[in-house]
């Protein structure tokens, strides 16, 4: 029973931070920016979030007050995210660029920028953030017994304060989008942003809104990616990024179908990564270095589930063409 | 890129204007990081990134070396744009194309050129899934290739650990995370060196790739310019609905640009692996050589020939880069070559600017 409980308490610490980041890939497609820097925000929101968490530990105001200490790291990761988002908005709005180009510009940039200030920060070669043990949410810490049951290890073996905080964005993220005179905007900004602006919409302003919003949630998701990974931050988010955009595509540019899709492929992460401690998985004797073959499959089960539902999928129509008032 | 009308008659001047200025600010932006970093030490790390190619004849013959796969990844990238597609797997297909070559030097014992051939191979089946899957299903390239980015490198290295006969433990040396060195395992698949060893001073990197590498990037050129196929795939790079209409079968351009992309870069792959220098490690990343293409193909503004000076420059500084260590990662390199790109991003702003300035002089001259 505990094993299950394991699997699903990393399934759900690993779609957090895919979640995040694809509902972020959403709301910048949805105002008409493809926004292919997702892994790059997150690399930055990662490195400045961790920063944050080594300055509360080495100060003690981390041990002091973990959770407290926590939710200003994940702010100043988010806020990081939407200063980093800015570069995207400024060259693909502003300045009409190709959104792939600039993108892949700012993919380029974050892990070497944070290599080279890890460096600088922390010495010579010491190119890995160590993360400080006291953010996870124990029982202890909410003052309760601890046990060992199904439901402790659900809730308190793995979980980090970014999962409420994800229930939370991901409930706001979809009110905002689908019940706000702002969202119908957003989108309509994706759609026809000529529309739009014939109606008195400022293009430019919400097309700025929706790089930002998914620069705040791709900030968060970067320090969520760094905590479930669980070995320190070195620069690297592993692709979660592009495997976000991927979710998002998945997941029709639609909440909850992302919701769906990235607990799919949070699940097939984790039978990756613990392929050797889960007892039911086949052993396949004689294959060396199995895990290669474990590792393989998400990116496989995406192309698959790819293949079935791109015929059907519909993009907002606008995305990556520069919004030009003479074209009105 | 998207190559639109040409600004001036001069549109070639205005594009090598255009990626030195870029160049420019990025060295700058570099520079001025490392001032921020470390202001005592800035001057020898810029020194280092700026001088190194050209401070002994075997570390050009490294800048020459590097420029080979380099070139092969640009020029890969930069077919792809030519038709409309974004290939970022070109470093997927770059590591099937060194595996494939790898494969035929250690395992079949074959000579130099059929292992080319096989890397080309490799390469081009990477190429054709995006291509494929592009066609058939409509799924975004950008997508599948990274997706198939990260299945090559885990596919490589399942297969290796598999076959006992290619890692270097097979061949007398200790280690088993990385294939066999050509020098014991096949020296007949040594790229050879014709000479070219002696004249750069007993350097050990120099072989001829980099001569290679130009032929295919001037008969890649050639392709484009001059054969109706090359023709067919710009037009349906510029306007893929007007390409249809004119009779051009879309589907099978996308395909066969992304085979040919695919067999670019993975020749590149085949380049690199098989001078007998460096052999191939059980990577846990993905190798940068194929991202590095992408800032080689956009510096070229996508011209083949444009492609064999931005690899060289792009070659040159990261040579530079390797040695500003320890004062500085080496990866400030590429923080000057995002900057580059950034700046490559918003090319036809930067043209719009140059082409003022040079109007505006012609202006003030007949007055």
């Amino acid at each position: 029973m505990n094993v299950l409980a394991n699997i699903i308490s990393l399934t759900i610490i690993f779609a957090v931070p895919l979640l995040l980041v694809a509902l972020g890939g959403m709301y910048s497609e949805h105002s008409g920016i493809i926004n292919l820097a997702l892994e790059g925000i997150m690399v930055i929101g990662a490195l400045c979030g961790c920063f944050m968490l080594r300055m509360f530990d080495q100060n003690g105001f981390g041990p002091a007050y973990p959770q407290l200490a926590m939710f200003l790291a994940i702010l100043v990761a988010a806020a990081a995210g939407v200063g980093f988002s800015l570069l995207l908005a400024f060259a693909a709005i502003n300045l009409k660029a190709d959104q792939t180009i600039g993108g892949t510009a700012l993919n380029i940039f974050a892990p070497a920028f944070a290599v080279v200030v890890t460096w600088a920060v922390q010495g010579q070669g010491q190119t890995t953030i160590q993360i400080p043990s006291w953010i996870r949410i124990t029982q202890e810490s909410l003052g309760m017994e601890p046990s060992n049951g199904f439901f402790a290890t659900l809730f308190f073996k793995y979980q980090y304060l970014t999962t409420p905080i994800c229930i939370v964005l991901f409930i706001i993220a979809w009110l905002l989008m689908y019940k706000t005179k702002f969202g119908l905007r957003l989108r309509a900004c994706g759609e026809h942003p000529q529309a739009a602006d014939s109606v008195g919409i400022n293009v430019y302003k919400m097309r700025y809104a929706g790089v930002m919003i998914s620069g705040f949630l791709a900030g968060i998701g970067g320090m969520a990616y760094v905590i479930a990974v669980g070995s320190g931050f070195s620069s690297s988010v592993g692709g979660y990024g592009f495997l976000a955009l991927a979710v998002m595509i998945f997941g029709n540019w639609k909440p909850f179908t992302i919701l769906g899709a990235s607990i799919i492929f949070a699940l097939f992460k984790v039978v990756a990564a613990y392929n050797s401690s889960i007892p039911f998985l086949p052993k396949l004797e004689g294959l060396k270095d199995k895990s290669s073959l474990y590792q393989m499959l998400p990116y496989i089960v995406t192309m698959i589930v790819l293949v079935f539902t791109s015929k059907k999928s519909r993009a907002p129509k606008a995305e990556g063409i520069p919004y030009d008032k003479g074209t009105r | 890129m998207k190559m639109k009308k040409p600004l001036a008659e001069n549109a070639m001047l205005i594009s090598i204007l255009a990626s030195v200025i870029s160049i420019v600010i990025g060295l700058l932006v570099g520079f001025i990081l490392l001032l921020i970093l470390n202001p005592a030490k800035a001057g020898t790390g810029i020194g280092a990134m700026l001088g190194t190619g050209f401070s002994s004849l075997d570390q050009f013959g490294k800048v020459l070396y590097q420029a080979a796969p380099l070139m092969m990844c640009g020029l890969s990238v930069g077919f792809a744009f030519k038709t409309g597609l974004f290939n970022i797997g070109a470093s997927g297909q770059y590591t099937m194309g060194a595996f494939f070559a790898l494969i035929g030097a250690i395992m079949f014992q074959l000579p130099c050129g059929v292992c080319l051939l096989l890397a080309c191979l490799g390469g081009a089946i990477w190429g054709l899934f995006p291509g494929l899957f592009k066609a058939l299903f409509n799924v975004n390239e950008v997508i599948t290739s990274i997706m198939f980015n990260w299945i090559g490198m885990f596919l490589v290295n399942l297969c290796l650990a598999n076959m006992p006969l290619m890692l270097a433990s097979a061949w007398g040396a200790s280690n088993s995370d990385r294939t066999a060195a050509l020098a014991t395992a096949n020296p007949g698949a040594i790229i050879p060196k014709a000479g070219l060893d002696k004249l750069f001073g007993n350097s050990s990197w120099i072989n001829i790739s980099v001569f290679i590498a130009i032929g295919v990037a001037i008969l890649m050129w050639f392709i484009l310019q001059k054969t109706t196929f090359g023709y067919e795939l710009k037009a349906c790079g510029m306007n893929k609905e007007a390409a249809r209409y004119a009779g051009i079968s879309a589907n099978r351009n996308i395909v066969s640009s992304m085979v040919i992309a695919g067999a670019l870069s993975g020749l590149g792959g085949g380049l690199y692996y098989l001078a007998g220098t460096i052999q191939y490690v059980l990577e846990k990343s993905i190798l940068s050589m194929g991202f590095d293409g992408i800032p080689v193909a956009l510096l070229a503004n996508s011209n083949p020939v444009g492609t064999i000076f931005s690899s060289l420059f792009i070659s040159y500084i990261k040579v530079g880069g390797s040695a500003m260590q320890p004062n500085f990662s080496s990866e400030t390199i590429n923080i000057v070559i995002a900057v580059i790109i950034y700046l490559a991003a918003f090319a036809l702003l930067v043209r719009g600017v140059i082409v003022k300035i040079l109007k505006g002089k012609k202006e003030r001259g007949v007055k």
